[in-house]
């Protein structure tokens, strides 16, 4: 209980600093910055549930966050529906999805590898599916009206966004919290340390793992609607991009899996990376190669992420996986 | 008009069986890579751009034909894929599945940066002399490029598979992929045999690049267009089979260019991704599949 309440007043805390911060920043720069760190926070903590406490890795977790930026895109464009309400809806579809696409994989015993790959698959078929339907523009994509207002969830200024953002990040690690707190979280982390002896101590570990990937995939479709009211535009490469789907991973392994803050760290860590070298060093790809390196070397020397360099170096369970690896 | 299309079936099909034999090379290295390794390369597809990028500049600044440059760059390539293992991605990973997985990941995010800042973004194409002479079959005109890769291909897979069950090399790899303990036991270097195989997986990959460029072109983002293609196939043939990725290539060439015949050219790759998820969920072992 001691850490749980510790980990509250961290929360409480580094909260309450943030929600002021931007009385004390002005500059947009640092404020879109940091909006972006918090949304990707936030995206690769929905990757966090079903990969880091249920260890599911996914590779096509980017399919929530499309079909839920296109769910409330085209409600806002073909039916002038308000954001608002189309979020609700983004939220929905990203769960059902998910529901569909975690039955069938699941049911069929996939793991590791082979739920990987047809999480990909998944993503890639609804980007096919979204480049050829008109309701989604096809390849040209949808354009999005500018018109501010908390109902469309669009904002004159980008302290909005910055507080939209920052929202959903709360709500994210709000829900982690609880997880590491929770009998159900509890099953997860059993079910990721070893499925079959989880299901032989009477786990359903079907619908264990189909609810957190429908809370991955309600977390996305949210995302997906911050996405589009923000950019005011999107296109099928945009909403199922590999890309995204990759940097929810990578923010959460680098940061640190199946833990609460462990997204939030990797996303500070490598915006400020990718900003940094993207200053000094002003040529395409140049910043994402030291990126690249920069993932290697975290992967390779701290298994347990960054946060393990906070967490007690006496964790024995790293320190002889390290020592295994060595020999 | 789906008359039309139906008379054009013949060809379409001919067409896929074409790239199937290319897709199979680059999906080949890639299954043996996972059959002995047991992980996914990621960098798999930024390899293969890599190997285009290799054929491209020996023609373009030597003026040697791609299908000769296969006796350069597939060596190469070879050589490249060893010391990425042995000193790379082997040692780097502690030699854990997960990691190797997670490193393949930021090589390849290294590697098509890396393209982008030293051969900059725009596409870039090879014409060569016979680019345009084709043989007229009767109901489809085939390109001597087209042909010559075609054969090419199935010659590359056949050596492969000679290689993998005629020599001690390809007998040590295969007790390697069914049994490490056991073989380190006899006595097989399995580091060794690790980096050999991931070596042969790149060659494969080297010899594809030479074949794709003159039907294709190269920009540093033309690997991930064959990264979804060469899982499909992995999958549907079976991971670690080497005839299923054969066969699997094929499919998947008819697959696409009958799919993009029949449904139009942005919808008809939605039969690739069917049949990658149909198989997943309904067999996921592959036609060829065993457990490994």
């Amino acid at each position: 209980m001691a850490t749980r309440n510790s980990t509250l007043v961290l929360c409480a805390i580094g909260f309450a600093l943030l929600a002021f911060a931007p009385l004390g920043i002005s500059s947009k720069f640092y404020l879109d910055i940091l909006t972006l760190i918090f949304f990707t926070a936030y995206i690769g903590q929905s990757w966090n549930i079903l990969g880091g406490y249920a260890g599911q890795f996914s590779f096509g977790g980017v399919m929530f966050f499309g079909t839920g930026a296109y769910a409330s895109s085209i409600l806002v464009n073909s039916f002038g529906v308000p954001a608002i309400i189309g979020v609700v809806v983004a939220i929905l579809a990203g769960a059902v999805l998910a529901l569909g696409v975690g039955y069938l994989s699941f049911r069929s015993g996939l793991r590791g590898s082979y739920f990987a790959l047809i999480t990909l698959a998944f993503a890639e078929l609804l980007r096919v599916v979204a480049n050829s339907l008109e309701i989604t523009g096809g390849g040209v994509g949808l354009f999005l009206t500018y018109a501010p207002g908390l109902q469309n969830l669009q904002f004159k200024t980008p302290v909005g966004f910055y507080y939209f953002a920052l929202i959903l990040l709360a709500i994210s690690i709000a829900i982690v919290i609880w997880l590491e707190n929770s009998r159900f979280g509890a099953q997860l982390v059993a079910i990721r340390e070893n499925e079959d002896a989880a299901e032989a101590l009477g786990i359903n570990t079907l619908r264990r793992k189909c609810q957190a990937i429908m809370i991955m995939g309600a977390m996305g479709g949210a995302a997906g609607t911050f996405y589009s009211q923000k950019y005011l535009y999107l296109d099928p490469p945009i909403a199922y991009s590999v890309h995204l789907s990759v940097e929810m991973l990578l923010v959460t392994i680098v940061g640190g899996m199946g833990t609460v803050f462990g997204p939030l760290i990797g996303s500070l860590v490598l915006h400020t990376v990718n900003e940094v070298t993207r200053n000094f060093i002003d040529t395409p790809g140049l910043s994402l190669i030291v990126y690249g390196i920069i993932l290697i070397m975290i992967i390779s020397y701290l298994p347990n992420g960054l946060i393990g360099l906070f967490k007690g170096r006496g964790s024995k369970k790293a320190g002889a996986a390290q020592g295994d690896g060595d020999a | 008009m789906f008359s039309a299309s139906l008379s054009m079936l013949p060809a379409a099909i001919t067409n896929g069986l074409m790239y199937g034999a290319i897709y199979a090379l680059v999906a080949l290295g890639l299954t043996l890579i996972y059959g002995v390794l047991h992980i996914i390369n990621f960098a798999h597809g930024a390899m293969l751009m890599l190997a285009l990028y290799a054929a491209f500049f020996l023609f373009h600044l030597f003026g040697i034909d791609p299908y000769l440059a296969i006796l350069i760059v597939t060596p190469a390539a070879f050589v490249f894929g060893y010391v990425i293992y042995r000193w790379g991605v082997g040692k780097l990973s502690g030699g854990r599945d997960q990691n190797i997985l997670l490193i393949t990941l930021g090589l390849s995010i290294i590697i098509e940066n890396g393209a982008l800042f030293f051969f900059t973004g725009d596409q870039q194409t090879v014409s060569l002399s016979y680019s345009y002479e084709a043989v007229d079959l009767g109901f489809v005109f085939l390109s001597y490029p087209k042909i010559i890769s075609f054969f090419a291909s199935l010659l590359i897979c056949l050596l492969l598979w000679a290689l993998m069950t005629k020599t001690d090399l390809g007998r040590a790899i295969r007790a390697v992929a069914k049994q490490r303990e056991g073989a380190r036991l006899v006595g097989i270097d399995v580091e060794n045999i690790f980096a050999i195989t991931f070596g042969i997986g790149i060659a494969c990959l080297g010899a594809a690049g030479c074949m794709l460029l003159p039907i294709f072109y190269v920009d540093p983002y033309t690997g991930n267009i064959f990264v979804v293609i060469a899982f499909t196939i992995v999958v549907l043939g079976g991971m670690g089979s080497i005839v299923g990725a054969l066969l699997g290539g094929f499919i998947i060439g008819i697959t696409e260019s009958v799919g993009g015949l029949l449904l139009g050219e942005s919808l008809g790759q939605i039969g690739i991704s069917l049949i990658f998820i149909l198989i997943l969920i309904l067999k996921p072992t592959g036609l060829f599949g065993s457990k490994v």
